[in-house]
């Protein structure tokens, strides 16, 4: 007698998506970052005691806030590790308020003289 | 010297293929930038506007301040270090990391308030002037969020000793992780902002 071919039955749909390997930086790594931010926090405070003129200090101290901001965005928050998806949700954000806020801004002439 | 660390990462199975927690995290984040750019541009309209004192230049101390920026991004450290802890099974590392980030965390608004009793002492409420007004909504919201941050550390930290965290959700600890971190760049903001560049007055 042959043999019916049994199949065994599909299987259910899993509840829980297969595990896929992430890539982090690793704990050496984010006590480098965090000594970046130190070095950087460090010269912010430093240039704020220093003798320059406003012109060249808001610019200065900027630029620092920004390196700090997207030093903790990409390597703490991992958005250079993780979907772009999140990436852009986040940019939304940023960007809609920086726009929205510079135009209120320019609107009541905040930075004129 | 190894850069990266690899991990295996579960979740539901969404059309997106991310986890929908994650994804509501981030999109939470986003509003909030909008909530602290309103507060953050208010101060920036009314800077140098208050008609009396005290005025920025007579109450800040920015070497104590400059302290408690430090304590924030130190939290920061900890906070991914925790996660970096879970990630490879490691949950008494996880909580100690946990805890320390909370302790940091506690210190800064400590820190806050010794620096709101000290200003108002000087003179400096909510209603005195402008600068009052704005700086007092806008880092008070801040040291809000990093109070709420807190208790999410602690009830982490208290879920991981019941059973109810263990090393497979990473994710919760990524999660708080994330809005930590979030509370640490708006402080770097506002400590430019508000601290650093000089009002004139």
């Amino acid at each position: 007698m042959e043999r019916a071919d049994v199949r065994e039955p599909a299987s259910p749909t899993p509840p829980r998506a297969r595990g896929r390997t992430v890539r982090h930086p690793s704990p050496k790594e984010y006590v480098r970052i965090a000594v970046v931010l130190a070095v950087v926090t460090a010269m912010e405070v430093g240039i704020y005691y220093a003798e320059i003129s406003r012109a060249l200090l808001i610019p200065l101290l900027l630029i620092f806030a920004a390196i700090k901001f997207v030093l903790v965005v990409l390597w703490y928050m991992h958005l250079r590790f993780d979907s772009r998806t999140y990436a852009r949700f986040f940019m939304i954000g940023v960007a809609g308020a920086v726009t929205l806020y510079l135009i209120v801004l320019l609107t009541f002439r905040t930075f004129a003289g | 010297m190894e850069s990266v660390h690899t991990f295996e990462s579960e979740h539901e199975a969404t059309s997106t293929g991310l986890p929908n927690t994650k994804l509501a995290m981030w999109l939470f984040l986003a509003s909030d930038c909008l909530l602290f750019g309103a507060l953050i541009s208010t101060y920036v309209l009314y800077r140098g506007a208050s008609l009396v004192g005290p005025y920025p230049s007579e109450v800040f101390d920015i070497p104590y301040t400059s302290v408690s920026s430090f304590v924030l991004l130190a939290s920061s450290l900890t906070m991914v270090l925790a996660l970096a802890a879970i990630q490879r099974g490691e949950m008494g590392r996880m909580r100690v990391w946990l805890l320390a980030t909370a302790l940091l965390g506690m210190t800064f608004v400590g820190g806050q308030v010794y620096e709101f009793t000290t200003f108002y002492r000087e003179g400096l409420t909510l209603s005195t002037n402008l600068f009052g007004t704005t700086f007092y909504v806008l880092t008070g919201f801040h040291g809000t969020h990093v109070g709420v941050g807190v208790l999410m550390l602690l009830s982490l930290v208290a879920m991981s000793f019941t059973g109810r965290i263990t090393s497979r959700d990473t994710m919760a600890v990524e999660l708080v992780g994330l809005y930590w971190h979030f509370v640490d760049i708006v402080w770097i903001v506002i400590f430019t902002v508000v601290y650093l560049i000089p009002t004139g007055k």
